[in-house]
């Protein structure tokens, strides 16, 4: 049996770790990870909850195949509710955080309340405490990692924490694992900050079992066979990671640059995968040093990079940390493109070092890019200018000022703080809240809804504000993954937007990576649960299960009021078409769509979940 | 024919595949902790190293042990544990020059790499062949042999 | 070709299964005192525990290894060896003729000169006879003093205190196993022990063993700086250490310091004779010097390169055994490797952890390693050994082990396994 049927409740408040048992209903309802975290939000926390008040709670949880030897089955999701978008957040991520949590006996850590003073958590297999943390407020999420391992004098310490951004309320500051693997999105290391949380040091010596080893060892044995033998997962990802799409994505018109101003970036190949590869001048190395995997992984996208040790943004900085002048967590496509592209900066290394950086202190690389890219359109239209910048060119293509931007969200400081408040609010403030990319005050991703129709109704329908990774119709638009739709058509994309939403509720539910979703269906993913837990998990089962998932995410942000009245894309994306590339011309149908997606979701033409879906879906 | 465990840090990607399958096939259970073959990560040099013992000629555990508990298996060439006849002194753990031979305090014995009677799991789990069950004559063994002998001179 | 050895403990039986491997048609015996079949102290413990039978304790399991390996083993003791007409005399009047004699004779307890301690009741700890005696004695909520804590009385506290019997420890020094642990280490043991219930004497001498009447058997008088304790006792366990078994060499040519002299060839000063093990005065890896050492690795060590040299086949040296030791103390576990204590003018660091029962000290001279000291380590322990035998240079990594020595693994990798991350 894969699960540990426990759960550690710390409450921040009273300084207590009680442990308590899984509510294995619910399990039957939910599966785990981001499913059954969102029921207990649901029950626990009320949808109108202040995200940054001390009645939030904050989920960490693993999904049954955590901790197995099932492939990537090393994920965990963090579940709160969010302080950027207020509605529910799901940030998942890999590492060797999740399993770790499994291995120490545990399938969910529950944060709740808010402690007097600066705290981490340390939990060793059953033993768990709330331990000062003064030492290490302030510091960054690396700093953190060195003292900690420094403190317990464990080398196999798994650690999970907030750098300076989370502490200091930049909305969308992440939490990092493993140094450099991110539950990056929709705040939920600013709700461990309010909770006065540093971080959480694991370590876990009880082993995970499963229900039926023989059953799970074949379909297990044969699911990673299909992995190896896909393109994407067997070839493109090992190779490339996802920095595979930036060239893709770039060609056939769907890569955003300049804020959305451009479907199409001149300079996409110089930060691209395959730009990784290229030896440099200054050392005759490239980029990329390997690939590596998470926990259990056989995909293995993982960079592992260096910077040029030439670059400008690592000389006379005294205080660096020494591991930008080695190796560590490189570049991934949505960050080189929030980053780069966006912002119009070509420029790899600047790219890598802002990635550092997202790593070292704890930041969402799509949200930060996404806002600089918003902030320095309005100052090439003079809407902010140097003063409000404290002194920065904030021009399109300046990568010195890119990275200058990122330091000071990064320590929080400055005009880093009003970038802090994520594209949203800072567009509104400056009176133009049109030119931010958001939906449900979350900043875009890497795909034109004018050039991939499908995800424009992804982000506007998407239950924790604008994402790729809840509905990555990308897959068929563009890779044909299971069929080839055609991007610039919106004529049933309200039915795969829902199909992809609802498996992919369930991938992130099971403790394994979507990104195996490019290989596998739920027909591959129901024998490997059904080998490791008790039940009858059938591929129907479970594609029922996602789409209740989907739909009690949809309840709680109604509740919270961030339902139908939130599914809407910027003006830009369906008032101004697309310039240049195969899109030229074109907008985002989302009006077209919405209404269809309503309809096949068995909504009411409003987008309100109906009694008789949820009375069908047992909610 | 010798076959020999060949390990090239090289295609490493630090999946820890190898250790869960090792554990289970040991232990019964999907816990690296419980592995004989351990990954070390050098996360600055950018390089994870698999690691266990390479069954060298010298047998150092084995000539160690007080109560014949290590064996030669004559077909793989493995030096096993054989678990009813150890005793746990754990003087196998000391002599063993390459740190390959370990105490478990859980089952009071000491565990080593047996090359899973000659199918080893860790290299059946290996997605990248940076673990592979090769003929002992291939030349990726003497490189490794090479490394023991820099690393242990012999007598 | 006869080869005879004295002794059946591992260093003789390695020696004869290898003189055996080199030669088949030799003829081989070996001379053991013990009536039991060849068997390792080292298992003892674990036998008191209740872990295993007697059997469990045997050096080899299969039915007629001896047999078939055409070893002969005689139940005997030699009184005297004529290295002139090369023959030993022994105990039960016979004599034996040898081409090539090894002594691996081993060594036995010290007894120390106590007041009452010969009586019946008194036992060192040593023998399978031991073994029996201390096991029938050893009753639960008995009394037990347990004379010296160095390492064989560390290793049998488990088992006294699995039989339920009420603990004293009264050792000389200031810690424990004070020959293998420094200060830090050999005082963590102990508070371990007191931890554990026992009651721990250290800078104390046992002055009388007195027989009384009445609830315990005996009356032990302990000396200690406050003063003089006396402590009921109905069983003493003696556990100072041991000597070299070489009484019956008196007035033979052989060159005895503290064991018996060998060359690197594990060669005596007279034709013909080796000696290997415990009471074998070998070349020390790390001194260079030669030292007794009494462990198990280099008993067998030594009877692997005594049976090469015997046989004539090749020249085999001993480029010197480097002095380690594990010690389970009542689920502590320990080992120490080389000059744990260091040398003039090396660097060392030290890793203290009192709350979790660990400590690992590292001694280095230059950039190599020379001696280690671990405790409640057990995973790639022997790597300090592999350091500490190959004198590999550490380079960078020295500095990296100063400031955390648990990267030993991740520094032994790099120094050995791949160029990559050397620098």
């Amino acid at each position: 049996m894969s699960w540990t049927k426990k759960v550690l409740r710390i409450n921040l408040t009273k300084g207590t770790c009680t442990p308590e048992p899984l509510n294995m209903e619910w399990v039957e309802q939910f599966l785990g990870q981001r499913g059954l975290a969102t029921k207990y939000l649901t029950e626990e926390v009320p949808p109108t909850t202040d995200a940054l008040s001390p009645e939030n709670t904050m989920y960490m949880i693993t999904g049954p195949l955590t901790g197995t030897m099932a492939s990537t089955a090393g994920r965990y999701s963090v579940v709160t509710k969010s302080p950027l978008t207020g509605a529910v957040a799901c940030s998942n991520s890999g590492g060797f955080f999740g399993n770790e949590m499994k291995c120490a006996g545990w399938d969910m850590i529950i944060l709740e309340g808010k402690s007097p003073m600066p705290v981490y958590i340390s939990i060793n297999d059953d033993k768990a405490e709330i331990l000062p943390a003064d030492e290490i407020w302030g510091k960054s999420v690396w700093e953190t990692d060195e003292w900690l391992h420094a403190k317990h004098q464990d080398p196999q310490l798994r650690i999970a924490a907030i750098g300076v951004p989370g502490e200091k309320g930049v909305l969308y500051a992440a939490i990092i694992n493993d140094l450099h693997r991110a539950a990056g999105r929709s705040g939920v290391g600013t709700v461990m900050g309010s909770k006065n949380v540093k971080a959480i040091a694991l370590r876990g010596s009880k082993g995970v079992t499963v229900n039926d080893p023989k059953a799970f060892f074949e379909t297990t044995t044969a699911a990673k066979k299909i992995l190896a033998e896909n393109a994407v997962t067997g070839e493109g990802l090992p190779a490339l990671g996802t920095q595979v799409l930036m060239n893709v994505i770039n060609e056939m018109g769907a890569q955003p640059a300049h804020n959305y101003k451009d479907s199409v970036f001149a300079g996409a190949s110089k930060i691209s995968g395959e730009a990784m590869l290229e030896p440099r001048e200054s050392d005759g190395k490239p980029n990329l040093t390997r690939n590596a995997g998470c926990f259990a992984c056989t995909i293995s996208c993982g960079r592992i990079s260096t910077i040029d040790p030439q670059h400008f943004s690592i000389q006379n900085k005294d205080d660096l940390h020494h591991s930008y002048h080695a190796n560590s967590g490189g570049l991934e496509y949505e960050a080189a493109w929030a980053l780069g592209s966006d912002t119009g900066v070509d420029d790899l290394d600047a790219l890598t070092y802002a990635q550092f950086v997202c790593n070292e202190q704890g930041l969402d690389p799509i949200s930060l890019g996404s806002t600089i890219a918003a902030a320095m359109e309005m100052f090439e239209e003079g809407v902010i200018t140097t003063k409000d910048t404290g002194g920065i060119e904030l021009n399109f293509g300046n990568a010195k000022a890119m990275i200058e931007c990122t330091e000071l969200v990064a320590k929080a400081e400055g005009f880093g703080l009003e970038l802090g408040q994520g594209s949203a609010r800072f567009c509104a403030k400056h009176g133009r809240p049109e030119l931010s990319m958001t939906v449900r005050g979350q900043e875009f991703p890497a795909y034109d809804p004018r050039g991939i129709q499908g995800m424009g109704l992804g982000y506007a329908t998407s239950n924790r504000g604008a994402c790729h990774l809840r509905g990555y119709t990308v897959a068929s638009e563009v890779l044909g993954i299971p069929i080839k739709t055609d991007p610039l058509e919106t004529e049933g994309k309200a039915g795969l937007q829902i199909a992809f939403q609802n498996a992919t509720a369930v991938f992130d539910s099971v403790g394994i990576c979507v990104f195996t979703s490019f290989a596998w269906s739920l027909e591959d993913v129901a024998p490997q649960l059904d080998a490791a837990c008790e039940g009858d998990w059938t591929p129907e089962r479970l594609g029922e299960i996602g789409e209740r998932i989907w739909n009690l995410e949809r309840l709680y942000n109604e509740a919270a009021g961030v339902g139908a009245s939130a599914d809407k894309l910027p003006p830009r994306m369906t008032t101004e078409p697309a310039t240049t590339g195969p899109a030229a011309g074109k907008v985002s149908g989302l009006a077209t769509m919405l209404p269809e997606y309503y309809a096949e979701r068995g909504w009411s033409p409003e987008g309100g979940v109906t009694a008789e879906t949820k009375t069908r879906l047992g909610l | 024919m010798q076959m020999s465990l060949v390990i090239d840090a090289n295609k490493c990607t630090g999946c820890l595949q190898c250790e869960m399958a090792c554990s289970y096939e040991g232990e019964g259970v999907f816990n690296p902790t419980k592995s004989r073959i351990k990954i070390f990560p050098f996360h600055e040099e950018g390089i994870f190293v698999p690691y266990t013992c390479t069954q060298c000629d010298e047998a150092w555990c084995m000539h160690a042990c007080p109560v014949e508990a290590i064996v030669l298996n004559k077909t793989t060439g493995a030096k096993e544990i054989v678990n009813d006849l150890c005793v746990g002194c754990k003087v196998c753990t000391i002599a063993c020059p390459f740190g390959t031979v370990n105490y478990n305090a859980d089952s009071g014995k000491v565990i080593k790499c047996d090359l899973c009677g000659g199918d080893p799991e860790c290299a059946k789990a290996c997605p990248t062949d940076a673990i592979t069950y090769q003929d002992a004559n291939w030349t990726g063994y003497d490189k490794m042999k090479d490394y023991a002998a820099k690393a242990m001179p012999a007598k | 070709m006869k080869h005879l050895i004295i002794g059946a403990g591992p260093s003789g039986v390695v020696a004869a299964e290898h003189i055996r491997k080199f030669d088949k048609s030799a003829s081989i015996t070996i001379i053991g005192d013990e009536p039991e079949a060849p068997y390792s102290r080292m298992a003892i413990p674990y036998h008191l525990i209740g872990n295993i039978k007697e059997e469990g304790t045997h050096l080899r399991h299969t039915a007629g290894h001896f047999d078939n390996l055409n070893i002969k083993i005689i139940n005997d003791r030699v009184t005297k060896i004529n290295s002139k007409n090369k023959s030993v005399e022994l105990t039960s009047g016979g004599s034996e003729s040898y081409d090539k004699l090894l002594i691996a004779s081993g060594s036995r307890p010290v007894s120390p000169p106590i007041p009452g301690i010969g009586q019946p009741g008194v036992h060192s700890c040593w023998t399978l006879e031991d073994a029996r005696a201390i096991a029938a004695l050893a009753k639960p909520g008995a009394k037990v003093i347990q004379i010296g804590a160095g390492f064989i009385a560390c290793i049998i506290l488990e088992a006294l205190a699995r039989r339920d019997v009420e603990l004293t420890v009264v050792e000389m020094e200031d810690r424990m196993v004070p020959r293998m642990m420094d200060s830090i280490a050999g005082n963590m043991i102990k508070d371990w022990c007191v931890h554990k219930k026992i009651d721990v004497f250290t800078n104390g001498q046992v002055s009388e063993i007195k027989k009384v009447d009445g609830d315990h058997t005996f009356k032990v008088s302990v000396k200690t700086p406050n003063g003089i304790t006396e402590l009921d006792a109905d069983l003493v366990i003696t556990a100072t250490g041991v000597r070299p078994c070489t009484d019956f060499l008196e007035g033979s040519d052989l060159i005895i310091d503290d064991g018996i002299i060998v060359d690197k060839n594990m060669q005596t000063n007279v034709a013909d004779i080796f000696a290997a093990g415990d009471v074998a005065q070998g070349k020390d890896f790390c001194t260079g010097e030669y030292t007794v050492q009494a462990i198990q690795p280099t008993a067998a060590e030594h009877g692997l390169i005594a049976a090469q040299n015997m046989v004539g086949a090749e020249r085999a040296e001993c480029g010197g055994t480097i002095n380690m030791n594990v010690l389970d103390t009542m689920g502590l576990i320990s080992c120490s490797f080389g000059l744990w204590q260091g040398v003039e003018g090396g660097e060392s660091c030290q890793l203290v952890e009192k709350d979790k029962w660990r400590y690992l000290n590292l001694q280095f001279d230059g950039d190599v390693l020379i001696g280690a000291t671990a405790i409640g380590h057990t995973q790639h322990v022997g790597v300090m050994r592999g350091l500490i035998q190959a004198e590999i240079t550490l380079g960078p990594w020295k500095d990296k082990l100063l400031n955390n020595p648990l990267q030993l693994m991740s520094a032994y990798l790099a120094c050995t396994q791949s160029a990559e991350i050397k620098s």
